[in-house]
């Protein structure tokens, strides 16, 4: 009985109790959410432009922002000592830009191209090499402690009547909202997007159409890769740069299967709705357990969507023919 | 080709399908379709392409579930088939695009036609985990019987090959002792002949018309070859657009006037063999 | 070729489904397996027992589980790790809770209740494919690593939450605890292997594995022969989670002794694993046993070459070590996705005809 009211009752009505920190729980919660998407949003575009499951992607934010560290505080690649210029944060960010543009050609060159015509899990598993590969070269070339991340996003809180919101969050936010503007408009509107998103139909038919498959999955990682540039950044600034990154990122996988795997719209609200419901869950009933549900909320979620809606919440239904 | 053949127009109906209609969305794949197989018949299905035919025995099978309609099948009248309850009454299939496990060989695949005819208990996962015993002698009673398919179809020489590796006309062919092997009462084939130059025809005619004398298993097949249609079939079903436009002997199907329109053309209606 | 193998006719159907049809290749096999039971104990010292052979026979073992889920069924699954853990954590609670319960007994039971999780968390199988399904297993290593980590009663209330199994013996020798000889528990671990492998085998050649390549190879034209997909696929998950778990509870008890469940089967487990069957071969039984010699080998080689041959640090090898998994499971996945077992039987079929080509 005691047990019943404890994990039914008492949540709740602490919520009720202190409307105001539960408002600041959802916000977090919120916040925490746009950078999963943003994470998410690397996958999708992945996946509809190439059909592959990229599994990968958590560590290309890892790399991308371990390589970021490296360059703003002049550390030599491989050597960890700090003889090369520091370069300020906006060069750097070019440079790593041009870092994960040519991650993306070596990785179609070596792995995308001789799969071309592989089955998905194949390629799925090969998305694991690729994260394992980048892990160690990130660590190696890099080291693998804790690195402090700062490009000058103010921090510090806002404060509303009784709430406190973190600024840092809320600029998290403003560009997190950018960049799935940009993409959106990139998608839908011009030629480019366009042939990405043949080419995520049916590679044969784009190429007897004339589109350049390999040019376009360059196109796409490259994309991928500014993308987990961005979350690289987010997440690295706001609790340093190190391994757990890459698993913070990997439960962007659920944020994908809950929204559906080829939907834009469906990632932000998937990693939205994760956002909120992990922080909220660890908040209340966290202590219930001991805590640490964050670890899988986000799985069982989308093991329960997945039962209910195979194709996720905003995905496209699959027909089989035979 | 002319092969001489008991034909049949009338007997015991194995299979009736009454007004069955099937859309994908907007797509309407069959309208108001009805026919009935005469237990014992080879019925031929034909219609341009993208008719609803290939629908027609998925509907059948139990794998698209009709919007209207209804099937009646070993004595049961169903809204829709399970693909259970399809195979366990007795329907085998082949496909279009040939559905065989392209992972196992020649001998696996036609034993996995055996699978319902198999003893559940006998070779349930402890039984096969010891294998010896019950699972040995249910798998080499069983294995005797595929061997009998491998022999009627002469595929000996290729029991242990992947069948990824066969060719295509040899892939059809073990995809027909397949559907054998299961004893079916109704057997559908979906193009058995496509891809298949005139010996390969000839053998897989003859394996089809043998099947139905010695065993009276009836047969129901899609077929675009109008020379192996109007030999080897008792009667023809015509669709077009998701539509049933005629039903009869070939004789008769060969002269009516909207088959020809649609499908047949004029040179056709005064074609022999 | 160093026996022929053409001339060899079978004469019943039986002799024909033999697992090793050729007099030759029996006689190899048991050959091999005499060595290892009579001829390695002769030769091994305590580190070798340590940590190879007895790791190599476990995770063949787990390795044999996951090969029949993902490379015979078609599942994919990033949960081994998970699954692991609910062996060990099922072997802890009852054998402390029943001392006198026969080893086997509780090994056995340890598989059963992991295949009992196994199918719950398999149920949704039912509805998803492909790395849908992948990532529904990495809630249940997750959420069971979770589970073992914050609720005391599965750690009997240890206050440092690490799980320690008490001496227990086979026959009058001891196989756990710290005083067992290492010879034995490689021993005992060895008559498991063989036995495990010799049951997979007579599954994956009998109906039941035909079932689940057919499931795996084309769902829909084996639902439409008759074949039940939602049977055929919580079967396989029940197997390969009874296997799994059995890993898992030697892990455990006979290898290490004493885990802490969350860091000894986190998710990296479920990754080398998958390495394993992918590099040993998926749809394998052989590859199961070379794969996992493999992964476990590598690091302990890549390890003393870089440490003690070149002169790295320690850590340096460790993110080596990925980079070199990485590249090997990419190498494989495109030169040849059904692993080395595939590459064995090349072997053997060039080695028929030489010295002629083809």
């Amino acid at each position: 009985m005691e047990v019943l009211h404890a994990v039914f009752a008492a949540p709740f009505l602490d919520m009720a109790d202190d409307p105001v920190f539960f408002l600041e729980v959802v916000i977090g919660g919120l916040m925490s959410g746009v950078m999963y998407s943003l994470v998410a949003l690397g996958f999708v575009l992945i996946f509809k432009a190439s059909g592959i499951f990229n599994f990968s992607q958590g560590v290309l934010a890892l790399f991308a922002a371990l390589t970021l560290v490296g360059l703003m505080t002049g550390t030599m690649p491989f050597s960890l000592q700090k003889v090369l210029p520091e370069f300020p944060p906006i060069i750097a960010i070019a440079l790593t830009i041009l870092v994960m543009i040519g991650i993306a050609f070596l990785i179609e060159r070596i792995v995308l191209r001789p799969l071309v015509n592989q089955s998905d899990m194949i390629t799925f598993m090969s998305t694991i090499g690729i994260a394992f590969v980048l892990e160690g070269v990130g660590d190696t070339m890099w080291g693998s402690d804790v690195k402090v991340l700062d490009i000058g996003i103010p921090s510090g809180n806002w404060v509303i009547g009784e709430m406190y919101i973190q600024i840092f969050d809320l600029w998290a936010t403003a560009i997190a909202g950018i960049m799935v503007i940009v993409l959106a408009v990139f998608f839908q509107k011009t030629r480019t997007g366009r042939a990405l998103r043949a080419v995520a139909d049916d590679h044969q038919a784009a190429l007897s159409v004339g589109i350049p498959l390999k040019t376009i999955w360059v196109v796409v990682w490259s994309v991928a890769g500014l993308v987990a540039l961005v979350g690289g950044i987010m997440w690295g600034s706001k609790s340093g740069v190190q391994f757990s990154l890459s698993l913070i990122a990997l439960r962007a996988l659920p944020v994908l299967i809950i929204g559906g795997l080829t939907s834009i719209p469906g990632a932000i609200i998937g990693g939205l709705i994760i956002g909120v419901g992990e922080k909220v869950s660890e908040v209340y009933w966290g202590p219930l357990v001991n805590g640490a549900i964050e670890t899988w909320f986000a799985y069982i979620v989308a093991l329960i969507v997945l039962l209910f809606r195979p194709q996720g919440l905003f995905g496209e239904k699959i027909i089989e023919r035979v | 080709m002319t092969i001489d053949s008991q034909t049949k127009t009338d007997g015991n109906l194995i299979l009736e399908v009454e007004n069955i209609s099937l859309s994908f969305g907007a797509v309407r794949a069959i309208v108001d379709v009805s026919f009935s197989v005469i237990e014992g018949e080879v019925l031929a299905i034909i219609g341009p392409n993208g008719a609803g035919k290939t629908s027609m025995l998925n509907v059948i099978n139990g794998f698209y579930h009709p919007q209207e309609g209804q099937i009646q099948f070993g004595g049961e009248v169903r809204r829709q088939m399970r693909p259970y309850q399809a195979a366990r009454g007795g329907i085998a299939r082949t496909f279009q695009n040939v559905a065989l496990f392209k992972g196992m060989t020649t001998l696996d695949n036609i034993m996995t036609g055996r699978n319902l005819k198999m003893n559940r208990w006998a070779t349930n996962i402890f039984a096969a985990a010891f294998y010896v015993g019950p699972t040995r002698r249910e798998e080499l009673r069983h294995r005797e019987h595929a061997e009998r398919v491998i022999d009627f179809l002469e595929i000996q020489a290729i029991r242990k090959t992947p069948v990824g590796r066969l060719p295509y006309g040899l892939q059809k062919r073990v995809e027909l002792g397949r559907a054998l092997a299961a004893e079916p009462k109704l057997l559908l084939l979906d193009e058995p002949m496509a891809g298949m130059n005139l010996e390969e025809k000839q053998d897989m005619c003859r394996y089809v018309l043998d099947v139905n004398d010695e065993f009276g298993t009836t047969v129901a097949l899609i077929e675009h070859d109008m020379g192996v249609v109007m030999d080897i079939s008792d009667r023809v079903v015509v669709l077009d657009y998701g539509r049933k436009i005629a039903e009869g002997t070939p004789d008769e199907v060969k002269s009516n006037q909207a088959v020809i329109d649609a499908y047949l053309g004029t040179s056709a209606s005064s074609a022999t063999a | 070729m160093l026996y022929r193998e053409a001339g060899q006719f079978k004469r019943s159907y039986e002799a024909d489904a033999a697992i090793f049809p050729i007099a030759q290749d029996r006689w190899a096999v048991i050959f091999f397996v005499a060595i290892l039971f009579l001829g390695v104990p002769l030769v091994a010292s305590e580190y070798i027992y340590q940590a190879i052979l007895v790791p190599v026979l476990i995770y063949s073992i787990a390795a044999l589980g996951l090969n029949i889920l993902t490379g015979y069924c078609g599942q994919l699954s990033l949960g081994t790790g998970g699954f692991m853990a609910v062996g060990a954590v099922s072997c802890y609670k009852l054998t402390t809770a029943f001392p006198d319960m026969n080893l086997i007994v509780i090994l056995l039971l340890s598989g059963f209740i992991t295949a009992g999780v196994g199918v719950i968390f398999g149920i949704p199988s039912l509805r998803i494919k492909g790395f849908y399904l992948a990532v529904a297993t990495l809630a249940a290593q997750f959420f069971l690593n979770w589970l073992f980590n914050k609720v005391a009663w599965f750690q009997n209330y240890t206050p440092s939450g690490t799980l320690t199994m008490p001496p227990r013996e086979i026959f009058g020798t001891l196989v756990t605890g710290a005083e067992a000889l290492p010879r034995d528990r490689y021993l005992f671990c060895l008559v498991l292997a063989v036995v495990l492998g010799l049951a997979a085998c007579n599954m994956v050649r009998g109906p039941v594995g035909r079932a689940w390549m057919a499931i795996r190879d084309m769902d829909i034209a084996a639902e439409l022969i008759g074949f039940r997909p939602f049977n055929t696929k919580l079967l396989a998950f029940s197997v390969s989670s009874f296997y799994i778990g059995i890993a898992g509870a030697l892990a455990f008890g006979v290898w290490l002794g004493s885990v802490e469940t969350a860091e000894a089967f986190d998710i990296n487990q479920s990754f080398q694993v998958l390495f394993m069957v992918i590099v040993g071969g998926l749809g394998s039984i052989l590859g199961s046993y070379i794969g996992a010699a493999f992964i476990v080998l590598t690091p302990i080689v890549l390890t003393n070459f870089m440490v003690y041959g070149l002169g790295f640090e320690a850590v340096t090898a460790k993110h080596f070590e990925f980079i070199f998994f990485g590249s090997l499971i990419i190498l494989f996945l495109i030169l040849e996705p059904h692993g080395m077992a595939r590459l064995w039987q090349i072997a053997k079929e060039k080695l028929r005809l030489w010295p002629f080509p083809h």
